[in-house]
């Protein structure tokens, strides 16, 4: 318990450096509305630090009724700013313990000014204030742990501070050594995931930061097969179906908050590639979901469309099963109007397309049916090098399994499309192979002999 | 699903394979969704320190007979009373946050069958709810609350069965653990919040009561406390970041 104690105290001294250097966003508006001012009567910005003798009258107000309480507390946020205030703040008999308690009070205005003065602690580099600190986080993480949290409005301003602050925490560089395993050893997570999911009407605030804390829990990859084990990624696909119904309500205000850490969350789970998390995710209505997101927030939050497609890479890169359903629930021309969105878009567009056409003369079979070749060749005569690349891996595979497509190919003026290429270094040797085709006969393809019963026709 | 022949690596030149990506904390691909979360959070700092003006309600106080405590909206009444009046050990008069922990405390507190039993087999439960262990003392119950489930190792937690009487301290639980002096002088008692629960009424100093068990008429036994005594949050976290200080 010590060693561990000590570790956490070497990580809150690196947390204060790391949080210097990266982070500065937060830390330059928690300045800047102070500068603004908060023109509350009799409070003046402190130029000075405070003396001890002031620094404890301040704290003994926070203790008094409401109204001076709050006054206080936002004056003892400004004088926190001085590193020196900070210093006889911590040094001041109790005055943590009471600053946590006023973090855990009813009042939701209360907890937020303590929550900002936490966070004024939190970036010092003095290692007795960080020392000072330190309890507080396995406070903080027992707060959560320790108890089922009812959702009363009450606690919903302190629970979505908590998630604010700990998503800060996860995101040091010492978070995966030192704090990441601890959570995972904890009941956080599933607690953090409960938060994630539920009372999305009322504390939407709360899902957001919690779903966060998640991302920055899974992308360090510290222990996700544990994460996987207890099923996490089932209950995540459920809540996206949930939240796909509420856009297609289009009650989605900020909805997109929620949305990006739990894609996020989904798509490094997936490349985790352990046995049995497939099986978590095998619901093709998941495709009719980012489909939505896609299609709801194409025009206003673009990373939205992107993060999308990094899952759906991840969903058709292995498993036949999406991308059997992409054909069967007709996706792809929705797919492909995705195409002139952006270059990333297009990109990760084109290797779904591969994905699915890798799979085989079938799929490839269907993938010419929905007249793929035509935005293939609009896109070939527009882009750069490296959509352009993927273009041609994607008409080799096409041309490859089902070389009817490359007759059509041609007929459709595929040539010019290709010969615009056939210079450029990186592109020219895959241009050339797929020209050759153009004078070769058709060949027969041997899955074209495989009986039309094994193909099914697409739905309408 | 559509039959799919056994994959075969990629002809050259051409060098597709499908591949699941990963994507950790830096990479591009997430870049435009981390500039989003940041311009949210500006947002939400910015507007969280505008003081929201409430409707004033007249000061009231709780009616519980002995409790002082003072409010300005139905808020903050309401979540006072769930946390020190809704469940009130009926023995001892400790308040509880949860019946879980009330009947935790009951049982360890005031069930003599309880004591004869933890001599022979470990009956000592972990109070985080949905984990099964059990230990043979307090004390290990305790350690593992802080090892596992990240409890400060300064909460308070057993009061020995001997209280310790102190001159200086006559009113406070804190203080029956001697191994942890705490000087509470300089500070007024702060406002008690959900996670605190300092006992209104009188301490009970003597020695647990080994009685035979009592059956309980059923309305007190509705009585539930919140807080075991045993767990202390604010107040012992508050002496755990003095002592540990010190420690270190």
């Amino acid at each position: 318990m010590v060693c561990c104690l000590q570790s956490v105290i070497v990580l809150f001294v690196a947390l204060r450096k790391a949080r210097k250097q990266q982070q500065l966003i937060s830390k330059r508006l928690l300045r800047e509305d102070t500068q603004n001012g908060e023109g509350k009567a009799g409070m003046e910005i402190p130029t000075d630090p405070l003396s001890e003798q002031e620094v404890l009258q301040l704290l003994r107000d926070t203790q008094k009724g409401t109204e001076e309480r709050k006054k206080s507390l936002s004056c003892l946020r400004q004088a926190l700013q001085h590193k020196e205030t900070q210093q006889k703040f911590v040094r001041l008999e109790g005055s943590m313990r009471v600053l946590i308690g006023l973090f855990t009070s009813s009042l939701a205005d209360v907890q937020m000014e303590a929550a900002h003065c936490l966070h004024e602690l939190s970036h010092s580099s003095d290692p007795a204030v960080a020392e000072a600190c330190l309890p507080a986080t396995s406070y903080l993480l027992t707060y959560l742990s320790g108890h089922s949290i009812e959702f009363t409005s009450p606690h919903e301003a302190v629970l979505e501070g908590l998630g604010y602050v700990l998503s800060q925490l996860l995101q040091a560089k010492e978070a995966s050594i030192e704090i990441i395993p601890l959570v995972l050893d904890s009941a956080l997570p599933q607690h953090m995931l409960q938060l994630v999911c539920s009372n999305l009407e009322l504390g939407m605030g709360v899902a957001v930061e919690f779903a966060w804390c998640l991302h920055y829990v899974v992308c360090s990859c510290v222990n996700n097969a544990l994460l996987i084990s207890q099923g996490i990624m089932s209950t995540l696909v459920l809540l996206l179906l949930e939240l796909a119904s509420m856009v297609s309500k289009a009650v989605a205000d900020g909805l997109e908050l929620l949305i990006c850490p739990v894609l996020r969350c989904l798509s490094n789970l997936l490349a985790e590639e352990m046995e049995g998390c497939n099986m978590q995710v095998q619901d093709e209505r998941l495709l009719v979901a980012l489909f939505t997101f896609m299609q709801y927030f194409l025009n206003h939050h673009l990373f939205i469309v992107q993060e999308c497609l990094w899952l759906l890479n991840n969903l058709t890169a292995d498993e036949p099963f999406f991308c059997s359903a992409m054909l069967t629930l007709d996706l792809i021309p929705a797919l492909l109007q995705l195409l002139p969105c952006s270059r990333m878009v297009a990109l990760l567009v084109l290797t779904v397309l591969c994905n699915i056409a890798e799979k085989g003369c079938a799929y490839c079979q269907q993938l010419h049916q929905k007249a793929v070749l035509s935005s293939l060749i609009s896109i070939l005569t527009l882009s750069d090098a490296e959509v352009a690349g993927q273009c041609l891996e994607l008409l080799h595979l096409l041309f490859l399994h089902w070389p009817e497509a490359a007759a059509d190919f041609f007929t459709q003026a595929g040539l010019q499309a290709l010969e615009q290429h056939q210079h450029h270094p990186e592109l020219q040797e895959r241009v050339r192979a797929l020209m050759n085709l153009a004078t070769q006969p058709t060949a027969a393809s041997p899955c074209s002999l495989v009986s039309s019963a094994a193909v099914p026709s697409s739905l309408p | 699903l559509l039959p799919v022949p056994a994959r075969a690596p990629p002809q050259a030149p051409f060098r597709f394979s499908p591949r699941r990506l990963r994507c950790p904390r830096e990479h591009e691909l997430l870049e435009d969704g981390d500039i989003h979360r940041h311009l949210y959070l500006q947002d939400i700092l910015v507007s969280v320190t505008q003081v929201t003006e409430k409707p004033k309600v007249s000061e009231f106080s709780c009616h519980i007979a002995g409790c002082c405590q003072v409010f300005d909206t139905l808020e903050g009444y309401e979540h006072h009373y769930n946390t020190l009046h809704r469940n009130v050990c009926s023995f001892c008069k400790r308040s509880f946050p949860s019946g879980h922990l009330l009947d935790i405390h009951i049982l360890e507190w005031h069930d003599s069958l309880f004591q004869i039993m933890a001599e022979k087999q470990s009956m000592y439960q972990c109070l985080v709810q949905g984990c099964v262990e059990k230990f043979k003392s307090s004390k290990d119950r305790k350690d593992h609350l802080v090892t596992v489930h990240l409890y400060p190792s300064d909460f308070r937690f057993d009061r020995p069965k001997k209280a310790k009487s102190s001159t200086k301290h006559s009113k406070s639980p804190l203080l029956q653990n001697a191994s942890m002096p705490v000087d509470i002088k300089t500070f007024e008692q702060p406002q008690v919040d959900s996670m605190e629960i300092s006992p209104v009424e009188n301490m009970e100093n003597a020695s647990q009561p080994l009685s035979s068990l009592i059956s309980l008429p059923p309305e007190k036994h509705l009585n539930r406390s919140r807080i075991p005594s045993t767990i202390c949050f604010g107040q012992g976290a508050a002496r755990g970041f003095k002592s540990m200080r010190k420690k270190i």
